[in-house]
């Protein structure tokens, strides 16, 4: 196996087109380096992004706020300008692994993992940010939903690289948040998660909504029904409970070792009904 | 804290205090070496194949390819290891088949479980062992397979061993089975009791195995000698097991084989088994060079023993008063792919702590497609506990009693007669209770969603064979060599019995765990016996080398040994001549030493008896998520009979570490199986083994009601603690929800379910 560590993404993106094996992008390696020592990935070329500073920088730009995909989890959440843009994405972050693997970890490579449980990827979905995908053609910005497209699996080719992430920008009135059942309270893989982001009116009538679920599909969903159930509503209790009823309806989870197929249906309700009520109260806060 | 402690009051310096482990800091500056800590020149390294599947009859290996492997010196079968004899050796309780202990190391005519070790290999590199490993071809022909210990008692379950006939059945019975044993108490007449009784309640359990889920996995150095000696560095809690063990299953000298105890990171009954030693030595044997084998954390999971899972039927009658009059269990005990399961211990700890005229229990040791079962903390007893004290909970409710009041109402007090025919001759089963109930805890509100459950457990503690030296050193300091593994800060519980003793200062006293050619056979680190036993051989030595100092200051002083006593650390003259010198510390008289007759040491070495046993009275609140059915634990208050605290601090760990380790038990600890009979959570992600956050910091309370037969008072205090939590979780979540969960653990999914089952 060969090692690379390119300084700009242009070479990262040319030593990626070149190789003829498999290649291999690390950033943290918290998910790679595992892989490998199990002999479920053996690559030929690892080509490490962590020197490549449009991919661990975050800065504010016009329309939101952008980061490096390859940035460590622990500098998203320790930045304060983040912490306070992105609640949800917060949220979610702070749950993935323990503080030391999140030194390393980074958003980056929790997408490109592709795992239908990975707890940034619905929290993002909710908050409506987009990933800039690079290539020796240049690059394209694409929604985080369309980037997993199965267990493992994403939309990048091989020669394409995730280099960054745009939230949007947060405006009057909106609030988000991010839940997951895991049962322990932390070191654990959603059983089920939900995102949600609200955005109300001046008379607190909720005029958008972005649901997403994690952990009950092949890949992590947004579930158009479950936001249309609270657009029009003050997302009073009624509104919450057509909420949980089509987040629930929405799911089509499996049984396994982590939760039954029942439980991932019902509990999908009740963590969209319990993230929808923070981010409504969240909407109060100026960002 | 209890309210009756009566003992003979003597005055402590340093037993009660809460020093620094002398083993403190090498482990937090990582210098300490644990089992995969040992390397030597010319080290290979072992790797064990293991079997893919769940049951199989193996037909050939062929090593041949392996063996051909450039940098592979040696693999190895079953084939070289001698074939042993068929016969269960020692006390039924412990007892153990070296037929089927040398098949558990390499299998022979089948694999019993996924994991199975089949055969192994020692390279020049781990790479290369591993790569050898998939060269080695073996012959598998598929059986079917069980794994449920109610499937396995089925007449038409796959059997593991065709001629396997139950023992403990009159006559015997003629078609073989899965079941290994069966076995009986009784004490009183059962039926007269429960027709007697004004209310009976019965219930059905479901346990699964669960690990000990210790940080350190399995890990071994192994040095064969051309002159046949041998030499075994491991991770173990008992060197001299491991030793007993291995030059057995190899076919060795017992004087062949000399055996260190590295530091231990964790074992809670895991480690008082061979697995890689015997292979590692054999593969040094053929290779001529030292082997090292570390098992990963799958391997631990697939191929070292939990405790049982089993199956369980409590029916208690009691009387409006109270009072119990008769109790009966039947206890089915996955003993995993070879017999001896702890059912004996669950039959006879279940209903231990009660003074109950009529009782009955029965157990079956069941084999099944699993990896072996070994000890875990109190092996056995949780396990029975857990159904036992969910019924004894059921009781209270039915007759509206509170289950302390309860419980104490039946306690038992010494002269109680147990069903395995002994009689209790301690006290400190009543004052726990009573020390649990003055808990203010124990009477504070409630809110939405949340209950209180309260649960009790008994386990023996353990005496027997234990050996130690103490060395005098010419500075006043002293050395305790002796022969226990250290897995719960027995060398600083030793240190101050020694310190205490001798009249030194903690810091004077060095606590060593020698290697079994440098000190006398000890059993292993087990049953809560270190502080007991140990420590009573130590305080045997040091009251050895009190003696010889007071000799010493006699022969200063031309005086009689007679006219000398020792008394707050000094020898002094006593009796015609009290007064007559100045007395001579500890210190002093090690100066001379030379002077006086050259070393000063002492050894002793004892089958120590008297032990007391061990009572654990727990409360628990919970709070159910009636939309998740997650149980979160809101408080735990552990009341335990220690006899005397002698290192306060290490008893509560104790507590905490018992404690923490039942409510993973109760909560989320399982093995998942998939239907080809593979585990599918080898490892600490998806075995749910609880992390800080899980658990509130756990309250301990220290009654001390001293065991009149130790110097010291000590009782056992490392695995009374396991026994209660998973019953007072789960009489926690009746008071919260009104539901009786039986079957254990009670994940999130399964207290949803029966929660849903009501709406």
């Amino acid at each position: 196996m060969r090692y690379a560590k390119p300084k700009s993404v242009d070479e990262a993106v040319a030593l990626l087109a070149a190789e003829k094996g498999l290649a291999r992008v690390l950033a943290g390696g918290t998910d790679l380096l595992v892989q490998m020592r199990s002999r479920r990935a053996l690559p030929d070329l690892m080509v490490d992004c962590k020197a490549i500073a449009d991919m661990t920088s975050i800065a504010a730009e016009d329309g939101g706020i952008r980061f490096g995909a390859a940035t460590a989890c622990m500098a998203l959440v320790e930045n304060a300008q983040f912490s306070a843009a992105c609640p949800g994405v917060t949220d979610a972050i702070k749950l993935i692994g323990s503080i030391q693997v999140k030194g390393r970890a980074s958003v980056g490579g929790n997408v490109c993992n592709a795992s239908p449980a990975a707890d940034s990827v619905p929290a993002l979905i909710a908050a409506g940010a987009t990933a800039r995908i690079a290539s020796p053609r240049g690059s394209r910005d694409v929604a985080v939903e369309t980037i997993t497209t199965g267990p493992g699996k994403t939309c990048l080719a091989r020669d394409e690289l995730l280099v960054s992430f745009l939230v949007p920008r947060k405006q009057r009135n909106c609030g988000d948040a991010y839940l997951r059942f895991t049962p322990r309270t932390e070191m654990d893989i959603a059983v089920v998660s939900a995102g949600v982001n609200l955005k109300l009116d001046a008379t607190g009538i909720c005029r958008e909504a972005r649901v997403s679920l994690g952990a009950v599909a092949e890949r992590a969903l947004l579930v158009a029904e479950a936001g249309a159930a609270l657009v029009g509503s003050k997302v009073d209790n009624a509104a919450l409970e057509r909420l949980g009823a089509a987040a629930s309806a929405a799911c089509r989870p499996i049984d396994d070792k982590r939760g039954t197929r029942e439980f991932r249906i019902k509990v999908a309700g009740v963590l969209a009904r319990r993230a929808a009520q923070i981010a409504l109260d969240r909407t109060g806060k100026e960002n | 804290m209890a309210e009756t402690i009566v003992y003979p009051e003597r005055e402590l310096k340093v037993i009660g205090t809460r020093p620094v482990r002398p083993d403190g800091v090498p482990k937090v500056t990582g210098l300490a070496q644990y089992g995969a800590d040992f390397n030597l020149p010319g080290m290979l390294w072992g790797k064990i194949l293991r079997s893919p599947h769940a049951h199989a009859r193996i037909g050939s290996i062929d090593t041949s390819k392996a063996q051909a492997l450039p940098g592979v010196k040696a693999v190895i079968t079953a084939a070289d290891l001698p074939e042993q004899k068929f016969e269960y050796l020692g006390p039924e309780r412990v007892a153990v088949n070296y037929w089927h202990m040398t098949r558990n190391i390499l299998a022979r005519e089948k694999a019993l479980y996924e994991g199975h070790a089949i055969a192994a290999v020692a390279a020049t590199s781990k790479a290369i062992a591993e790569e050898a490993l998939k060269l080695i071809e073996v012959d598998y022909e598929v059986l079917p397979h069980v794994i449920d210990v109610d499937e396995a008692m089925q007449p038409d379950a796959p059997l593991l061993f065709e001629d396997m006939i139950t023992r403990g059945v009159e006559p015997p019975p003629a078609k073989p089975s899965n079941v290994s044993k069966r076995i009986e108490y009784k004490l009183g007449d059962v039926a007269k009791g429960f027709a007697a009784a004004d209310a009976v309640v019965e219930a059905s359990y479901k346990t699964k195995p669960v690990h000990q889920g210790y940080i350190e996995p399995q890990a071994c150095l192994a040095r064969y000698d051309s002159d046949g000696q041998a030499e075994v560095w491991s991770s173990s809690q008992g060197h001299f097991v491991v030793r007993t063990f291995t030059s057995r299953l190899v076919g060795m000298k017992v004087a062949d084989l000399r055996c260190h105890a590295a530091e231990i990171g964790g074992a809670f009954g895991g480690k008082t088994v061979v697995y890689v030693e015997p292979v590692a030595v054999v593969l040094s044997k053929k290779s001529g060079h030292p082997v090292k084998i570390m098992m990963s954390r799958e391997e631990v999971f697939k191929a070292t023993g939990p405790t049982s899972g089993a199956s369980m039927t409590i029916r208690i009658g009691v009387m409006n008063d109270g009072r119990i009059v008769a109790a009966e269990g039947v206890f089915k005990y996955q003993a995993g792919a070879f017999p001896q399961s702890p059912v004996m211990n669950g039959c006879m700890c279940s209903f231990a702590p009660y003074d109950i005229p009529n009782v009955r229990t029965l157990g079956f040791d069941v084999v099944s497609n699993r990896p072996k079962t070994v000890a875990y903390r109190a092996p056995g007893s949780p396990i029975s506990a857990f159904a036992a004290e969910s019924t004894m909970d059921l009781a209270a409710r039915k007759i509206g009693m509170d289950p302390i009041e309860f419980r104490l109402k039946n306690i038992a007090r010494p002269g109680a007669k147990t069903v395995f025919g002994t009689t209790l001759n301690h006290a400190g089963f009543a004052e726990t209770l009573q020390a649990l109930k003055k808990h203010p805890g124990y009477t504070a509100p409630l809110g939405k969603n949340q209950g209180r459950g309260v649960a009790a457990g008994y386990w023996f503690n353990g005496g027997g064979e234990s050996s130690a030296t103490v060395h005098v050193n010419e500075d006043g300091t002293a050395v305790v060599a002796e022969g226990s593994p250290d897995i719960g800060g027995s060398r600083a519980s030793i240190a101050l019995m020694a310190a205490e003793t001798l009249g030194i200062a903690y810091e004077s006293v060095r606590p060593v765990i020698a290697d079994t050619n440098s000190v006398g056979y000890t059993q292993a680190t087990g049953g809560s016996r270190v502080t007991f036993a140990t420590g009573m051989t130590v305080i045997n030595a040091c009251n050895k080398v009190i003696d010889e100092m007071c000799a010493r200051a006699a022969k200063l002083w031309k005086v009689d040994r007679a006219d000398v006593v020792w008394e707050d650390g000094h020898a002094r003259p006593a009796g015609k001549r009290a007064g007559e010198f100045e007395p001579l510390s500890f210190k002093a008289i090690a100066a001379k030493r030379t002077a006086t007759g050259g070393p000063i040491s002492a050894s002793a070495s004892i089958n120590a008896e008297g032990q007391a046993p061990g009572f654990s009275a727990q409360f628990c609140d919970v709070e159910v998520d009636p939309d998740t059915g997650y149980v979160k634990i809101l408080r735990f208050v552990a009341a335990q009979d220690v006899g005397r605290a002698i290192h306060p601090a290490y008893c509560e760990g104790q507590i905490e570490g018992g404690v923490v380790q039942g409510i993973g038990w109760a909560l989320n600890e399982e093995y998942i199986y998939d239907r080809d009979g593979h585990m599918e959570n080898p490892g600490f992600l998806d075995y749910r083994i609880p992390v800080a956050s899980d658990v509130p910091m756990i309250e301990s309370i220290l009654v001390e009601v001293p065991n009149p037969k130790h110097p010291y008072g000590v009782k056992g205090v490392a695995e009374a603690n396991i026994v209660p939590p998973m019953a007072a979780v789960a009489n926690a979540i009746e008071s919260a929800t009104g539901l009786r969960l039986t079957d254990l653990p009670m994940s999130p999914p399964k207290v949803l379910a029966a929660l849903d089952s009501r709406r």
